[in-house]
């Protein structure tokens, strides 16, 4: 019983990683169109500038979880000023392809002068340790990256659907046109909303460090199943990415426990399920 | 008896003074050439509608005032500054306020959002009370999905969400365009109401019948020019033109 717990626990972190992967895929996709390629290498990158700022500037976790989805999501809104912004009202392939491409560039830049072996990130004092829940012995730290991480994905989905901001994005996805008619600064508002995606891919990095090391190919091993969630999640569908990504994890944990074999391939296999009966994902709308 | 949500409105322009000239102006969708020159004025405090028949360039002429096609030439001044190059949204943040012929409604936002969406760009829009004075329809379905609601209160909140930003000249794409007539009567009578509130209105039409009961003067666009324009009070005396003009 012991070990299923803790395949339900490797699940629920797996899974908060996905959630806040998939929902800045969402809310880029939703935006702006695109199927961001480079979501992983950008998730790489935040782990590195935690690493960077510990390592170089003394900046603590605590920082870190602040400082590096900001730095992240400049790099990324400088890309979709210089770079992304041209793609508009091209066919996705392109969107594609640029990005696959930015994310073989920036990951081969890491691997280089970092090799492929990880760099070792420390868990912050405050969250070392773990607790005997009885049933489980439960690390604090994981148990943190759960928590943190739904906090993060509630908060992100309260602000595209309950805020005034929220409906200008929302507004925008449909007809950008119109929006700018009405006085609303759209361009601006797609650089930002990039950044915001980025940043998301950054924290999530920034979490992961302590867990799986800091690796320049830490988000091209990762990307492909979050890609996976958000295609059975529904792209663009940001409360769909999140019970997609958490609930993705836990079967992932859970086909590990009952039956390891497929656990690589689970999240495939109902993939291919829910493209067979929904093509538009679980919680996405036809176009 | 006078309405008192009109009483009460503070004067947004009084009639006659030059709010909006066109000259030249020339449009193109892609290699399409759609407007070859149209040039009209319309004063402060009017309702000016561009008549003719479909594909005349009558909405084409709207879009390349509000800067949302891509390519445009000529001359646009708005209360006199040259607003040909500038973007849709420094156009709207002017008090420019376009409602399309799609309406425009977002099926992702409920009618509370929908008209909430544009933002207040100067002071003397309406606040909401006088909105659902003059669409009282509205207020019942503030918590509906914006694309439930039926053709007729989906126009309704299509006007309703720019008189809230203060906008003081309003650009209206065939707002009556597959509504019932009684729908047609009440959008007539708002119009008549906004214009009396001191609103600018340029409107695009193709029901005549309707435009006469609210319009002060008349152009008539054909091949993306103008080719014809004038006033309510000589419209008697222009029917059989007219008629010819828009095939009726």
């Amino acid at each position: 019983m012991q070990a299923l717990y803790a395949q339900l626990l490797v699940g629920l972190i797996n899974g908060s990683f996905y959630a806040l992967l998939s929902l800045g895929l969402a809310v880029i996709f939703g935006m702006l169109n695109i199927i961001n390629f480079a979501h992983g290498a950008l998730y790489m990158m935040g782990a590195f500038v935690a690493y960077f700022l510990l390592n170089l500037g003394g900046i603590n976790y605590w920082w870190a979880l602040l400082l590096a989805p900001i730095i992240v999501g400049i790099f990324g809104m400088i890309l979709e000023r210089t770079m992304l912004q041209w793609l508009t009202g091209l066919d996705h392939l392109y969107g594609l392809l640029l990005t696959f491409g930015i994310a073989l560039i920036v990951q081969g830049v890491f691997q280089n002068y970092f090799g492929s072996s990880g760099l070792p990130y420390a868990i912050p004092d405050q969250l070392r340790g773990g607790m005997n829940l009885g049933f489980m012995f439960l690390p604090i730290y994981r148990g943190w990256v759960v928590v943190f991480s739904l906090a993060v994905c509630l908060a992100t989905w309260f602000l595209i659907e309950k805020t005034q901001l929220g409906a200008y994005l929302r507004a925008a996805t449909e007809n950008p046109t119109l929006v700018r008619a009405f006085g609303i600064n759209v361009p601006r508002m797609i650089t930002l909303t990039y950044g915001l995606g980025v940043g998301l891919a950054a924290l999530a990095g920034v979490l992961s460090a302590p867990i799986n090391q800091v690796r320049p190919l830490m988000g091209a091993d990762l990307i492909i199943v979050v890609f996976a969630v958000v295609v059975i999640g529904g792209m663009g569908s940001i409360m769909g990415s999140i019970i997609t990504g958490f609930a993705l994890g836990v079967i992932e944990g859970l086909t590990k426990y009952f039956y390891p074999e497929a656990s690589n391939t689970v999240v495939f296999v109902l993939m291919v399920l829910v493209l067979l009966v929904k093509p538009t994902g679980l919680t996405g709308r036809a176009a | 008896m006078p309405d008192p949500a009109i009483a009460e409105a503070p004067a947004r322009a009084a009639t006659g003074g030059n709010i909006l000239q066109v000259r030249n102006l020339e449009a193109w969708y892609g290699e399409s050439h759609i407007l070859h020159g149209i040039n009209f004025d319309v004063n402060a405090g009017e309702v000016v509608t561009l008549l003719g028949r479909n594909g005349a360039g009558k909405t084409t002429t709207l879009k390349s005032i509000m800067g949302i096609i891509g390519k445009r030439t000529g001359s646009v001044k708005f209360n006199n500054q040259e607003i040909i190059r500038a973007t849709s949204d420094r156009i709207a943040r002017m008090g420019v306020a376009f409602c399309p012929e799609e309406r425009g409604i977002f099926s992702s936002l409920d009618v509370r959002e929908n008209l909430m969406l544009p933002p207040v760009v100067r002071e003397g829009g309406l606040p909401l009370d006088q909105i659902f004075e003059l669409f009282p329809n509205l207020k019942e379905r503030l918590n509906s999905q914006g694309t439930k609601l039926s053709g007729g209160e989906q126009q309704m909140l299509a006007i309703a969400r720019i008189l809230r930003t203060g906008a003081s000249f309003l650009m209206l794409d065939e707002p009556t365009e597959g509504l019932a007539p009684v729908i047609i009567q009440q959008i007539g009578h708002t119009i008549t109401r906004l214009k009396k509130e001191g609103f600018t209105i340029l409107l695009v039409e193709q029901n005549f019948r309707f435009a006469s009961t609210v319009a002060d003067r008349y152009y008539v666009v054909e091949h993306g020019k103008i080719i014809d324009g004038f006033s309510n009070s000589e419209l008697a005396a222009n029917m059989d033109k007219l008629h010819t003009y828009l095939g009726v």
